[in-house]
């Protein structure tokens, strides 16, 4: 599937490469990371002990509080944020939290499920002018 | 392509210096991901900001900004807090780290410089200044911003804190979501067999509803509904579904003042029931957390914090009883109804069972994970479904059950349920 362009809503940040970190379970900062050892920390999450740092993170919706918002810039300038969001609903904090962090966000994928489009370990370039997502092997 | 006026143009060609152009840049990021037609004057703003959700990158953005001269900082609407993320009286005993609240403390002084007005709480519509029908507001934290939207048909997004302060030093945000009444129409049924009994409850029927929401635009209108709820209840159910469900809106018929009728929240004839909850639901929802050992540490009444009537409750459950040794006892509450709770008696009896009454803080924004590493609190106890599902993720094991049966486990020294 290498080259396959998967075609979203323009989204927020600069143009990226990385590794897929894939589930499709929900995201929030809040609720579901150690943003101090980098890794996610809620039981019941899908990636409950993997770590997010530099990785693209492919989920489903953002969910739970405010304060995504804040911890996104937080995370980045300790060099301890994802290097991308990929989700197939970002809600209005995680679009605060990239405007504010610089950490590029993007969402609405026209080709369905964005968790079964990308797989864990793939390696994608993430461009939020374009609104799109290249499959890179 | 979202349309500014002069004066937003003017805010972004940094006519107002570059503190306020950065904040109509982030407005404006979020306003053409949400495709938003234009932006909205705002009345009121409710910024969520403690100590750890802000770090240090965020005191020191903070600090930056009080640093400005004023021309460039003035905020255009009366800005209020959120919780703060520790008690400066009484951090002390729950051992919480000198360094977070040195850092709180820098936050704090910053934005009082900033002229935002350090109310330290998050039932501010209850407490400070209830939002009316109609009024764009930007809040800043889910709980207030469901309550304003549902209860009081006020309308705003969830406005982190950044996008707040952005807010704040604008008076605008953009013109999408809640603030449209296209998007205020509901999108998914539920009805409620039997009527929630008490605050846990009704929590747990939140967090029923949001578990079903697939996004932040799902509107939830709830039927079935025969005895008007009280504010409590309806906050606490609020908070809950905004926790689990990122939610910002909900109707409830006969109850919520944009929901007369079920034909009032849809456009077309109404879709059928996306689901019917029983009381076994309910059962089953509260019952899923910390089944099992009857361990105990730390019984934690906040999220969101309590209305002066949920303290006259909580005195009158603890009047002529004793916390047990082993087990910690936290309450909190705003720094307004602290005081009235001060004047009225209701703290005097509170702490004479060996409970801590905490004010301006909650309970999971005051690095949870550390004071619970510091106290040894692992299974913890609330009637607070909102808390259940947050505190999961800093290491404790939640079980969720009535004031009562909160209380009466604080005094015996286990899960009683």
């Amino acid at each position: 599937m290498s080259g396959r362009i998967l075609q979203a809503h323009a989204g927020i940040g600069d143009t990226v490469e990385g590794e897929a970190l894939v589930a499709a379970d929900n995201f929030s900062a809040r609720y579901d990371l150690d943003r101090i050892a980098g890794v996610f920390s809620r039981p019941s999450h899908k990636l409950y002990g993997r770590s997010y740092v530099g990785k693209v993170l492919v989920l489903n919706a953002a969910k739970g509080g405010v304060a995504t918002a804040w911890m996104l810039n937080e995370m980045a300038a300790r060099g301890m944020a994802p290097l991308a969001l990929v989700l197939n609903f970002a809600n209005p904090i995680m679009a605060q939290g990239a405007a504010f962090g610089g950490v590029p966000l993007i969402d609405r994928f026209a080709d369905g499920d964005v968790t079964a489009l990308i797989r864990d370990g793939q390696r994608v370039r993430v461009e939020p002018a374009a609104g799109r997502v290249v499959l890179l092997d | 392509m979202t349309k500014l006026n002069d004066y937003e143009e003017g805010l972004l060609r940094g006519a107002e210096g570059p503190a306020k152009q950065r904040a109509m840049q982030q407005l404006l990021a979020v306003a053409e991901f949400f495709d938003a037609a234009d932006f909205v004057e705002v009345s009121q703003v409710h910024l969520m900001a403690d100590g750890e959700a802000v770090g240090e990158a965020g005191v020191e953005y903070l600090e930056q900004l009080a640093a400005l001269p004023p021309e460039q900082r003035r905020l255009k609407v009366p800005t209020v807090t959120d919780p703060r993320g520790a008690d400066f009286k009484a951090y002390r005993r729950i051992r919480h780290d000198e360094r977070f609240v040195e850092q709180e403390r820098r936050a704090a002084q910053a934005m009082r410089a900033l002229g935002i007005l350090m109310t330290d709480t998050c039932i501010n519509y209850q407490t400070i200044m209830p939002p009316t029908l109609g009024e764009h507001l930007a809040f800043g934290d889910t709980g207030s911003s469901i309550y304003a939207n549902s209860v009081l048909g006020a309308r705003t997004n969830f406005e982190g804190g950044p996008s707040a302060i952005a807010a704040a030093l604008t008076g605008r945000v953009p013109r999408y979501g809640f603030h449209l009444d296209s998007v205020r129409r509901a999108t998914t049924r539920f009805v409620v067999e039997e009527a929630p009994a008490d605050l846990a409850e009704w929590g747990a029927l939140g967090g029923l509803v949001g578990r079903r929401m697939r996004s932040y635009f799902e509107v939830p209108v709830i039927e079935g509904i025969e005895a008007t709820p009280g504010s409590d209840a309806l906050k606490h159910f609020g908070a809950a579904l905004a926790s689990y469900g990122s939610t910002a809106l909900f109707h409830m018929v006969g109850v919520t003042p944009e929901a007369p009728s079920l034909s009032s929240v849809f456009d077309g004839s109404p879709p059928e029931p996306a689901e019917r909850f029983t009381r076994r639901d309910l059962m089953e929802f509260m019952g899923q957390y910390g089944a099992g050992e009857d361990s105990l540490h730390v019984v934690v009444f906040a999220a969101p914090q309590l209305s002066l009537i949920e303290l006259d409750a909580l005195a009158g459950l603890l009047r002529g009883q004793r916390v047990h040794p082993d087990v910690t006892l936290i309450a909190t509450t705003s720094p307004e109804i602290k005081s009235a709770a001060d004047r009225m008696g209701l703290t005097a009896v509170v702490e004479g069972s060996g409970a801590i009454l905490l004010e301006g803080v909650c309970f999971y924004q005051m690095h949870a994970r550390e004071i619970g590493e510091a106290n040894g609190w692992r299974r913890l106890m609330t009637n607070s479904a909102k808390l259940t599902n947050i505190i999961g993720g800093y290491g404790y094991e939640p079980v969720l059950a009535s004031m009562q049966a909160c209380v009466r486990s604080a005094v015996a020294g286990r899960v009683v349920r």
